[in-house]
């Protein structure tokens, strides 16, 4: 992390809506930082709160089914109170967004062109040549071929792979200083996949923008962030460096996310290692640890909510929701990612 | 564009074509008698019909009749057979009285549409919402003859606050042929200001769930901007469509009974007339118009509608 004043500071998120079937608590108490020029990765499986997360930031998530509580500090703006007036100022110039399914995410009356020159003049009233000079030179940076030509063109005239280009464009075109991607390769196949990361890793250290990719493929992650939050059922559950993560993963959720990676490295295993059992519903949600009833370690500590909190000595970044100690956790997990956490758990069944 | 437009308009004449040639068949080869008998009218004498027979080829061959018959539909050579007008120049005559009725009537009803969809969508589940509802259902309900006779007796004749039915040349006082207007347009209007309140409603409330609106509020656009380029723009493509049907059904047809409660004598007053009297020629020369109205307007609004959505275009 940089060592200067963070950009962002999430603080003890929670998020609700009422539906039907009762309060969702679908983000309950997020706490994180986001340093200049950092990628954070958020990962977790659906439902876990990521995407909910990240559209609160911009307040996408507003509506009157809605309780937020908690703070999150962009510069000198508290994003979870303020007015639609201030939001507006940050949203697309300050924090810029780039949505999982490229398909959906552009308006298929505008041309391009126009859908991001709309946002240039929102927030710099610059002259119409200029702002449209300003698109062709994006919609070039993030490898679109005849931009020229192209930004006339409409969205169904684009590929996905194109399309999420194009939604990356107007997302840098006011040099924001975050960038929050919504698994923003979901939608698109693998080999775009990897030109679209590394077209986001590029630009990261082109404009200097800080990252926030929401994924549930730590595969996606391993390439590009810097640090990493687990999220499952609307908590953090572990937060660290890459290398925390992936070499000494401390929270028993965190390892079956790395058992369940396909390695091409690795003696295949017959079949595809998976994490028993559903994440819970988030109206109604199992006390203390969410983790609990699929969890093969659980015992008398369980029931009470671990917090957040540095566990590893000499490790004061990585934070983890787990009450196990420590030695206790190392020994029962696997070193080799393919069979963390799965083992143990058909033993236990046993 | 361009080409959209060509190939549209080339497809229009087309179907212009094929409902000459079925008038044609409807009026004059269908009805298992003489056309020559039916187009006298009642009680006509031997040398009248033998007059009609030569006039109008029907003992020649019959694409020869067609021929014939398209050639006084669109020369203007017909007459009625009970005021022995000339039924072309009574079709221009109506028409400025039925066009202003109908263009003021949809302009009316789109624009008010648009605001009480909007609105009603807007404020969707509360009560300004529930009411608009109802009042669009009451609207829908009632029949323009019912609602155009009472407007007619109580703010025409009772109040005195609008004309009693008739109509003044817009060239004549454009105030004076508004104010004429009133009563007629808003009893048109009304129906579809329901329907299309509604229709509208349900759109924007769609799109508003739409991925790129959310995308749009993440650009920091304004509300309104969002609901008039992101929502409205979308949520119109449906309605522009239904406008341009409505409207052509209202001039071949529609407005038959507002022209006829509020006294406008347009085209549609006539062609009632026309029927009523079993008077051939204006009958076909109406149906023929109207039908050909119809037509074109559906091409007008096919390429409007290429232009309000691209995607279109291309197919």
């Amino acid at each position: 992390m940089n060592d200067a004043q963070p950009l962002l500071t999430v603080d003890d998120l929670k998020v609700s809506f009422a539906t039907e079937e009762g309060v969702v608590q679908a983000v309950d108490g997020v706490t994180f930082e986001l340093g200049a020029g950092e990628v954070l990765a958020v990962v977790g499986e659906s439902g876990s709160g990521k995407s909910v997360t990240a559209m609160t930031l911009m307040g996408l998530t507003r509506s009157p089914n809605a309780r937020f509580e908690g703070n999150a500090h962009y510069k000198d703006t508290e994003l979870i109170g303020a007015s639609e007036d201030e939001l507006r100022r940050v949203r697309g110039a300050e924090i810029a967004m780039i949505f999982q399914d490229p398909m959906t995410s552009l308006n298929p009356v505008h041309r391009v062109g126009d859908q991001i020159i709309e946002q240039i003049q929102e927030h710099e009233g610059v002259p119409d040549q200029q702002a449209r000079e300003r698109t062709v030179e994006l919609l070039e940076r993030v490898g679109i071929p005849r931009a020229r030509e192209r930004v006339d063109n409409y969205p169904f005239e684009f590929s996905g792979g194109m399309r999420q280009r194009v939604m990356i464009a107007l997302a840098l075109s006011c040099n924001p200083s975050i960038l929050i991607a919504d698994e923003p390769t979901t939608a698109l196949d693998v080999t775009i996949q990897a030109q679209i990361l590394h077209r986001i890793r590029e630009l990261r250290e082109e404009t200097g923008a800080a990252v926030i990719l929401v994924t549930h493929d730590l595969g996606v992650v391993a390439d590009i962030a810097d640090r990493i939050a687990v999220m499952y059922a609307g908590r953090i559950v572990e937060q660290g460096t890459l290398d925390q993560i992936f070499y000494d993963p401390q929270h028993p959720y965190t390892w079956g996310l790395i058992g369940s990676i396909t390695r091409v490295d690795r003696p295949r295993p017959e079949r595809l290692p998976a994490i028993a059992g559903l994440p819970p519903s988030l109206a109604n949600r199992p006390e203390g640890c969410h983790f609990r009833p699929r969890c093969p370690h659980e015992f008398s500590e369980c029931p009470k909510v671990p917090p957040l909190e540095a566990r590893v000595d000499g490790q004061a970044g990585h934070l983890d929701r787990c009450w196990l100690p420590v030695d206790e956790k190392r020994a029962k997990r696997e070193v080799r990612p393919g069979e963390i956490g799965l083992e143990t758990k058909k033993e236990a069944a046993a | 564009m361009l080409r959209f437009t060509v190939r549209r308009l080339i497809q229009m004449v087309l179907v212009l074509f094929a409902v000459s040639v079925i008038t044609f068949l409807i009026f004059n080869v269908i009805p298992n008698s003489d056309p020559a008998v039916r187009m006298a009218g009642r009680q006509a004498s031997e040398s009248t019909i033998k007059a009609i027979r030569e006039e109008w080829g029907f003992n020649e061959s019959l694409p020869q009749q067609y021929v014939t018959t398209m050639k006084k539909v669109f020369t203007g050579d017909l007459e009625s057979q009970f005021t022995q007008l000339n039924v072309g120049e009574e079709i221009r005559k109506g028409l400025p009285r039925t066009l202003s009725l109908a263009i003021g009537a949809a302009l009316l009803w789109m624009f008010v549409a648009i605001c009480l969809g909007l609105y009603s969508a807007v404020k969707a589940g509360k009560f300004a919402d529930r009411f608009l509802t109802i009042v669009a259902l009451v609207g829908i309900s009632m029949p323009v003859f019912w609602i155009g006779a009472l407007m007619n007796h109580y703010l025409g004749f009772k109040l005195g606050w609008f004309p009693n039915g008739g109509y003044v040349e817009l060239t004549e006082d454009p105030v004076d042929w508004a104010y004429h207007l009133i009563l007629p347009w808003t009893a048109l209007a009304i129906l579809f200001i329901g329907f299309y309140s509604r229709v509208l409603r349900s759109n924007v409330l769609d799109t508003i769930n739409e991925d790129y609106v959310r995308t749009a509020r993440a650009k920091g656009l304004g509300e309104r901007q969002i609901m008039i380029r992101h929502v409205l723009r979308n949520s119109m493509i449906p309605i522009v469509t239904l406008w341009g049907l409505d409207f052509g059904a209202v001039v071949g047809g529609g407005a038959i009974l507002t022209e006829t409660v509020f006294d406008l004598q347009g085209v549609g007053q006539y062609a009632a007339e026309a029927i009523g009297q079993l008077d051939v020629p204006p009958v076909l020369a109406t149906t023929m118009f109207l039908a050909f109205f119809v037509v074109t307007l559906n091409a007008v609004v096919d390429i409007l509608y290429a232009y309000l959505d691209p995607r279109i275009r291309l197919q």
